[in-house]
Parts: C-alpha cells; sequence; structure tokens
C-alpha cells in the first residue's frame, strides 16, 4: 500500500502542509500546489523542463521524491525574484531574447542559478555548456542562453553574489 | 551573436522608431519568471484525466476489444471505442483549404477495422486521476490480427504490395516539365548522378501535446490546448458531430511546435470526452505519447542528374523523389509539392525534370515539420552542387554563384521570382564570418560546407489565404491588437505589437495583444508556413493604418496644418517640422472619442489567390514569395572515432526587413541546432513498423555541449511581400543547415556520406572503404 503522510515543505520561502504519497514526485507536489513554472517535458530526467533547486542544487523534480526534500529549501524559477525585483538571470533571459517558446526556461535559469550558487561566477563557455547539459531546449541553440547567463553572472558579481 | 545589414532600409524614406530594433519581446517577462500559463497549466473543479489506448502493432485488423473490465474499475467516468463512435472520421486535411479535393483518406478517430501505423489510438479512457486512467487502459482486452505490412516506399510500389491507403499506396504526385531537359544533357560537358537520403525526424518540441476541455452552459465544447491552428475547431466539430459555432478553442503560447501541432491532436477526444461525461477532462501527452501521437517529417529518396557545361552552367536537371508518407495521408501532398518547387533549389534551370511521389507504408505516418519538403530538397540539391564542383574543379562557392538565381529569372514552376534574390551576399557573409581556418590536427581533420536555399514563406495561393486582425486605440493612450494568431515561440505576438506600435507612436510595452481564441479574435489562419508575419503582419499594418490615418487627420485639424504634417512618436501627436507643437496621444483619442471618430479597425489581408498549377508541367504560380540565404559551417571530424563537431556555425539571410532582429537572430541560431540534429545525431528508426527510440535518451536533440555559438547574420533587401518588405524567416533558418554540415564532412574526409544522419558509424566505415 502507498503510505501517505503529512509533511512540511519550505517553497519559494513559504512554508505548505501537505499529505503526500511516499511514491510522489516533487515535480507531481509542486504543480499540484499551483507552482505551475515548474514544467513536465519528460519525467525521465531526460530534459531538464522540470528542474528546481534543493538548497543550491538544481535537481531534475520528476527524479525526486517528495519525501526526501522535507527539511530543505525548495526554489523554483519564481521564487529566485519578482517583476518587481527580478534576479539578474531573469533580466538577463528577457533582455538577451534568451526564451523562445519558453518552456525550457525555468529549468535553464535553475540550472544557471546553480551554476552561480556553485562560485562559478564568471563562466566560461565550456563551463555553461556543463552546467547547462541536462536541459534541453529546441527552440534557441542555445546561443542567446549563454549571452543571457555571461551577463547575468556579470551583474551577480558586480553585486557581490548571488541573491 | 548577430549583426544586421541593412539594404535599401538606408535609402529609405521612412524612419523607424519601433520597428527594426532588438526590443525585449513582450512575452519575455512571463516567460523569464515562469509566469506564462500553457496550456497543460490550467485545471478545473470535477476534471476528469484522459488517456488514449494505441495499438502495438503496425499493421493489423482490430477483431475484438472488449472494454467492460475497465468500465467497471472505480474512477473510471467514461471509455470510448469504434462502438461509440460508429466510424466516424478525423480530418488529416490543412484547416481552412479552399482549394481541389484530394485523395480523401481521412483517419478513423479511433481504429474502426485496420491498424495502420503502430500507436493508432483504439480506444479512450476518463477516470478520476491520472493513475485510474492508465490502469483503466491494461484492463482493455483486445485481439488484433496481424496482417502483412510494407514499410518501404520502395516496397509499396511494387505490384502486389499490401496496400495502406488508395489502390496503389501512391498519395500524391507532382511533377515539373520546363524547358527541353533531353537537349539540355545533351549540351552538358558533365553529367553528375546521385541519390539522397533523409530520415524520420521528430520535432521533440519540449512541451508535449495537452489540452483541457469543458462543455459550458451553451453547449459550446470549449477547448484550451496547445496548438498551432486554432481553426481546427470546425474540423473538430465535424468530427464530433457539432456545428462550427459549438466549438471554441483557446490556444494558449505554444511550448514549441515545429510543424507538429499543426495538425489536430487531442483536441478530437477531448471534445468527445468531455461531450460524453459533461465534465472537464484534462488530457496531457507523456513523452512517449507524443513520439507516438503526431506526425513525423518525411524521409525522403531523392536522385538527381544534372547535367553541366565545363564552365559550370547548369544546362538540364532531372530530379525523381519519393517520400515516405506514412500510413495515413495528412499533409504529404503539400509536403511534397514544395518538395517538388524547391526541387532545384536557388538555381537557375531552364531545362527541368521533376517526378515526385508519396507513397504510404505502415510506418508512423508524416506531416508538417519546419522546412516542409524544401528541407528535404535541399539537402539533395547542395550535395549535388558540391558534387559537381569537385567533378568541375571549380570553387563551390564560385559554381553556385554562376547558377543562382537573379530577380525576375523563371524559378523551377516557370514563374518570374519578384523579390530581392540575395543568394550570392547571404552565402559571400556566412562564407566570410567563417574567419580563420582552424588547422587539421592529427587524427582531427577539418572541413567547411556551405548551403544555400529557396524556400517560400505564405500558404499554397490556391489555398486563398486571409488573414484577419484588429487595432484599436484605448482612451488612456494604450493600444490593442486583437487576432486569432497563435505564438509557438518565434515572438509572432511580439512583432505584431511592434509593428502597431510603430504605426501609432506608442512604445512596445503600450501595446497588448489578445490572441488565439476562435470565439473572439478574428481568425488569422494557422502559424505554419511560415506566414505568420507576412499574413497578419500585414493585416495589423493596414488596421494600424487605417487607426493612425484618422487620428492624424483630426489632429492636423488641430494644429491647423495640412494633413501629412502631423506624425506621432513617443505618445505625443506633433507637427512634423514644428515638433514642440504637440499633444498628448491621450489627448487625441479623447477629442476623437468625444466626436465619435473610430478608434479602431478590423482589416482582412489577402494573399494572391490563384489557380492550381498545370498538372502536366508543373507550371504556374504556387507561392507569394521566397526567402533566399545560406549557412557556411566549419567542423571538425575525428577520423579514428567518427565523431563529428560543429566548430563553427553561420546562417544568413535575407529577410527583407527584420522586424525584430535579436527574434530574428534566435530563429536562425536554434534553425541552426534543429539541422544539426538533422545532420548528425537525429533518427527515428522504425523496425517494420516499431519505433525503437521513445525518449530523449535515445532520441538525441542537440545539447548545451554539442552546439558552437551560431552567428546569424541579418540582411534586410526590404523587398519581401511581408510588412515594410519583410520576408519570412522561421522554416528558411533551418532549410540549409543539414546539407551545409554534410558538405563540410565531405570536406573533412574526402568523402561523401549519402544518407543522413553522419553518425560516428557511418564516418569510420566510409573512411574504411576509402581506405581499402
Ligand atoms: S520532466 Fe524532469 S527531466 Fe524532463
Ligand atoms: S525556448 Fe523553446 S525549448 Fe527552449
Amino acid at each position: 500500500m502507498n503510505k501517505t503522510k503529512q509533511i512540511t515543505l519550505l517553497i519559494n520561502g513559504r512554508t505548505h502542509r501537505a499529505a503526500v504519497p511516499a511514491n510522489e514526485t516533487l515535480l507531481e507536489t509542486l504543480r499540484g500546489l499551483g507552482y505551475f513554472e515548474v514544467k513536465s517535458g519528460c519525467e525521465k530526467g531526460d530534459c531538464g523542463a522540470c528542474a528546481v533547486l534543493v538548497d543550491d542544487e538544481a535537481v531534475d523534480s520528476c527524479l525526486t521524491l517528495t519525501w526526501t526534500v522535507k527539511t530543505q529549501r525548495v526554489t523554483t524559477v519564481s521564487g529566485l525574484g519578482t517583476i518587481e525585483d527580478p534576479h539578474p538571470l531573469h533580466t538577463a533571459f528577457i533582455e538577451r531574447g534568451a526564451a523562445q517558446c519558453g518552456f525550457c526556461t525555468p529549468g535553464l535559469i535553475i540550472a544557471a542559478e546553480s551554476m552561480l550558487r556553485n562560485d562559478t561566477r564568471d563562466p566560461s563557455l565550456d563551463d555553461m555548456r556543463l552546467a547547462l547539459s541536462g536541459n534541453l531546449c529546441r527552440c534557441t541553440g542555445y546561443t542567446k542562453v549563454f549571452d543571457a547567463v555571461t551577463a547575468a553572472a556579470r551583474v551577480v558579481r558586480e553585486e557581490g553574489g548571488p541573491k | 551573436m548577430s549583426e544586421t545589414i541593412a539594404g535599401s532600409r538606408r535609402g529609405a524614406n521612412v524612419e523607424f522608431r519601433q520597428v527594426g530594433m532588438a526590443l525585449p519581446r513582450i512575452d519575455a517577462p512571463g516567460k523569464s519568471h515562469g509566469k506564462t500559463r500553457y496550456a497543460g497549466d490550467h485545471v478545473m473543479p470535477n476534471m476528469l484525466h484522459a488517456k488514449v489506448l494505441r495499438s502495438p502493432l503496425a499493421s493489423a485488423r482490430l477483431r475484438r476489444i472488449d472494454v467492460s473490465k475497465a468500465r467497471e474499475l472505480p474512477g473510471v467516468a467514461c471509455v470510448l471505442t469504434r462502438e461509440e463512435l460508429s466510424g466516424r472520421l478525423a480530418p488529416t486535411d490543412i484547416a481552412g483549404q479552399t482549394g481541389r479535393k484530394r485523395l480523401a483518406t481521412d483517419q478513423p478517430i479511433l481504429v474502426n477495422d485496420r491498424v495502420r501505423y503502430q500507436g493508432e489510438p483504439m480506444a479512450l479512457v476518463a477516470a478520476e486521476t491520472v493513475v485510474i486512467a492508465e490502469r483503466a487502459l491494461e484492463l482493455i482486452e483486445f485481439d488484433l490480427e496481424p496482417l502483412p505490412g510494407v514499410y518501404d516506399p520502395f516496397d509499396a510500389l511494387k505490384p502486389g504490395a499490401p496496400i495502406v491507403q488508395g489502390t496503389d499506396n501512391v498519395v500524391a504526385k507532382y511533377k515539373v516539365r520546363k524547358g527541353d531537359t533531353e537537349a539540355g544533357f545533351a549540351a552538358a560537358d558533365v553529367i553528375i548522378e546521385n541519390t539522397y537520403c533523409t530520415q524520420f525526424i521528430e520535432h521533440a518540441f519540449l512541451e508535449p501535446e495537452v489540452g483541457l476541455a469543458w462543455v459550458d452552459e451553451n453547449e459550446v465544447i470549449n477547448i484550451r490546448v496547445s496548438t498551432q491552428v486554432i481553426e481546427h475547431f470546425r474540423f473538430i466539430a465535424d468530427a464530433v458531430g457539432v456545428p462550427h459555432n459549438k466549438v471554441r478553442i483557446l490556444g494558449s503560447l505554444v511550448g514549441g511546435g515545429f510543424g507538429g501541432k499543426e495538425d489536430v491532436t487531442v483536441e478530437i477526444y477531448l471534445a468527445l470526452l468531455a461531450k460524453a461525461t459533461n465534465r472537464p477532462v484534462r488530457l496531457c501527452y507523456t513523452r512517449e505519447d507524443s513520439f507516438f501521437g503526431h506526425g513525423k517529417r518525411h524521409p525522403f529518396t531523392l536522385t538527381h542528374r544534372t547535367g553541366f557545361t565545363r564552365q559550370g552552367k547548369i544546362t538540364a536537371w532531372k530530379v525523381d523523389m519519393t517520400a515516405d508518407a506514412g500510413g495515413y495521408v495528412f499533409l504529404s501532398p503539400y509536403v511534397l509539392l514544395y518538395a517538388t518547387v524547391a526541387a532545384p533549389g536557388p538555381y537557375r534551370v531552364d531545362n527541368l525534370h521533376v517526378d515526385a511521389r508519396a507513397v504510404a507504408t505502415n510506418n508512423m505516418f508524416t506531416s508538417a515539420f519546419r522546412g516542409f519538403g524544401a528541407a528535404q530538397a535541399c539537402i539533395a540539391h547542395e550535395q549535388q552542387m558540391d558534387e559537381a564542383a569537385k567533378t568541375l574543379g571549380i570553387d563551390r562557392l564560385e559554381l553556385r554563384r554562376r547558377n543562382f538565381l537573379r530577380t525576375g529569372d523563371l524559378i523551377a514552376t516557370g514563374v518570374p521570382i519578384e523579390s530581392a534574390v540575395w543568394s550570392d551576399e547571404c552565402m559571400t557573409r556566412a562564407w566570410e564570418a567563417l574567419g580563420e581556418r582552424t588547422p587539421d590536427d592529427g587524427p582531427i581533420k577539418i572541413g567547411r560546407g556551405v548551403a544555400a536555399y529557396q524556400q517560400s514563406y505564405g500558404r499554397i495561393t490556391w489555398l486563398h489565404d486571409t488573414s484577419e486582425a484588429w487595432v484599436g486605440i484605448e482612451m488612456d493612450g494604450t493600444v490593442v491588437v486583437r487576432s486569432g494568431v497563435t505564438d509557438i515561440g518565434a515572438g509572432q505576438v511580439s512583432a505584431l505589437a511592434q509593428i502597431a506600435a510603430e504605426l501609432l507612436g506608442v512604445h512596445l510595452t503600450d501595446v497588448a495583444v489578445y490572441n488565439s481564441d476562435s470565439s473572439t479574435t478574428p481568425l488569422a489562419g494557422t502559424t505554419t508556413a511560415t506566414r505568420a508575419l507576412y499574413m497578419t503582419g500585414n493585416a495589423v499594418r493596414l488596421a494600424a493604418e487605417a487607426v493612425r490615418e484618422r487620428l492624424l487627420r483630426r489632429a492636423a485639424q488641430e494644429f491647423e496644418v495640412a494633413h501629412g504634417k502631423v506624425d506621432m512618436a513617443d505618445n505625443r501627436v506633433f507637427v512634423a517640422d514644428h515638433p514642440e507643437r504637440s499633444m498628448a496621444l491621450k489627448d487625441l483619442v479623447a477629442v476623437c472619442a468625444s466626436e465619435g471618430v473610430h478608434r479602431s479597425e478590423l482589416v482582412m489581408f489577402r494573399a494572391p489567390f490563384t489557380g492550381e498549377i498545370d498538372p502536366e508541367t508543373g507550371q504556374g504560380r504556387v507561392h507569394p514569395d521566397y526567402t533566399y540565404g545560406a549557412q557556411a559551417v566549419e567542423v571538425a571530424v575525428d577520423t579514428g572515432t567518427g565523431e563529428v563537431t560543429v566548430l563553427k556555425s553561420v546562417g544568413a539571410h535575407d529577410v527583407g526587413l527584420a522586424i525584430n532582429p535579436d527574434a530574428v537572430a534566435g530563429q536562425i541560431e536554434g534553425g541552426a541546432a534543429q539541422g544539426q540534429g538533422y545532420a548528425l545525431s537525429e533518427e527515428l528508426r522504425y523496425e517494420q513498423g516499431q519505433l525503437t527510440s521513445t525518449s530523449f535518451s535515445e532520441y538525441l536533440i542537440p545539447t548545451a555541449m554539442d552546439v558552437p555559438e551560431y552567428k546569424a547574420i541579418i540582411l534586410e533587401s526590404r523587398s519581401g511581400v511581408g510588412p515594410f518588405g519583410a520576408k519570412g524567416i522561421g522554416e528558411p533558418a533551418l532549410t540549409p543547415v543539414a546539407p551545409a554540415i554534410a558538405n563540410a564532412v565531405a570536406d573533412a574526409i574526402g568523402v561523401r556520406i549519402f544518407d543522413l544522419p553522419i553518425t560516428p558509424e557511418k564516418v569510420v566505415n566510409a573512411l574504411q572503404r576509402l581506405g581499402n
């Protein structure tokens, strides 16, 4: 029988109490709670559209069981900043035209943020390639994504670290 | 990286303020912040979840299907099979087609008797949860009697082959008879003959097919769906058996289309289930469903025979092409037509002979995909040009230069090209942008390739294409555009806003676009065929011009100057020679409103309408206009492992005029990546009709690890039929990429691989053959 228990989750700084079955993925939980910015592109760990930060690491939420993250901070792309107070990655993706259909964008921004938090503040093209290698994008050819991440990294560096 | 090279814009008597600026698209903030709601991001109270049961066999007869156990499962609300549908058909033709009827081979919505491809839908389930729906699929019992199938178009053409469609499996045929090919070959000094093969390709949009349907209080079936074509509502209504005005399609921003969401996907299933249950129903394909759930890119086999003089002038060209249409017709006839028109590429060929056919098999059906037949045509003609250059001992670029079409020359179908043909400029700039050649390094051999193309934009002229848009100005001076156009990620909607902003003197952020709702937005036609900017852009331009004209007339009165002396920009209206004499746009709007001046306009833009081409000669007009350009690449081939790495890749295209250069560059860069996958890594393999790659770990699209920094060079001839002289770029961006890469690999290793994709295994084998 699939056990369900009440757990507490910390998502984008908000606390949620939810009844979660043992086999529920973080992707399902997040979307069930209305975090629709977490996208589902494959549910197999192949595309990265579902990426979120668990503490400071980008993970594929489709491969992560919700029970395993109950003591950690979960951050989606919307948790990094707001329209009024955007994260440098938000601004750079907007200004550099890095989102086309935009379906991959939340995952790409999360993967880039994880790279920046791991102190790769001046990423080379190869650093970016590696950090984003788990995130498929079918629209952009990644060129403007690299532009945007480079621009955001500069701002983060000048501001003295990721927010 | 991108650069824009303006052509006649410099001399043009127009100063643009919004158009031509690389402004952030209006959809960018929502997408970057994760606020954009796609079709799959909506839920409704009391909503059911649907699943589709698919045939595991590619060629079979459905003897029996028993859903009684599935129906008894608690939580199952509805199961539909052929019993309930009594042979209802789903249309497979283009939406809004007004041309001649074609081979009538619509597909049963659910398998009636024959299964024609693996994955053909046999039953629909709606249940309280996805898990229950999946469980219900497992409880459906069925007997499929395997039937002899045919899995290769050439086998399907043989006498006695199993018949999949029609009487002989030929679902479409086209030919071109232009000039005198026999005389042309007789006059040739050299004749080159080769056969090129292309593969099945998956669209691999990141957002799988998804929709949510509900029946409202007026018995209208509402469907919020990820689609390129909201005008499918008519087909859906016919399929379900309700009047056309009782189906409403609400599009959302689409998570990638590339042609894969041009045909109906989940809409009919949703409509049937919502109607049957009277509850909202959601259907979201898994990635695996998506591999089975929509048509693929046609594999083509193209045999080219080309005659040249010693100086490199083409004297005659003969092309024979066969496309695999798969189990149902869908858009194969149109794809084949595009391939026929594009068969000799951007070259002047006075003596041309083309025979083309699309053939049904028991493979997955094939339909629209960015490039739409012209991409396959380009893969062949551009490799053929390189082979010819090698034989003739003429530089590859020079051989192309000697044969490029010029404005006024007759294209394959015998009509003159009216717009600019900047093939040479594009090719030369792309090639120069490769810069210094990377040196070989031991077993790593460097090669370079180039490819040029001709790709249409706008639909076939005998489909009588139209597009409507409404533009209005609000009391506070902000602007509204209403148009049914769908935005599949290329910035279709933002480009419309930029056009309206330009003409009404406001900033891009002052424009709101309401789009893609068949009940409220004027119908704009499909977002396919690289037509959205051309068609709807023109409709918005005309509507905005009409509103502008009325506002300026009233302003001229106000300023007591002649009409024509007033201009508008930055939310103000002013006397052109005396900008200090100005008023706020919103004050002018208030004056207009108080006097009943009409502040909005609804416009229909019509493409040129023609009859069909001559079926015997293939001569006549097919498209409104064509885009020209080129791709140049540099690759490294590891002769030990056979691995190919793209080091540099430059697309240079004459887009007429770039409404938003960043968006245009984005198309060129994205096309470069898709074309690279086409050349090197992507292939859907069907073995006896059975798909062997059903996930992104088996079907390999380019990742960030695989790509160079693409370069986009934008040329602007201002000669297109789109707004302000724009041409289309969505499909053209992809078309020359794969052959440029194939040519670069051949340049690197000295031997050509004639069938895509160029896998490491094929490279190693080719080198071994060369060594022997
Ligand atoms: S949905 Fe999680 S990796 Fe694709
Ligand atoms: S922008 Fe469409 S998949 Fe990346």
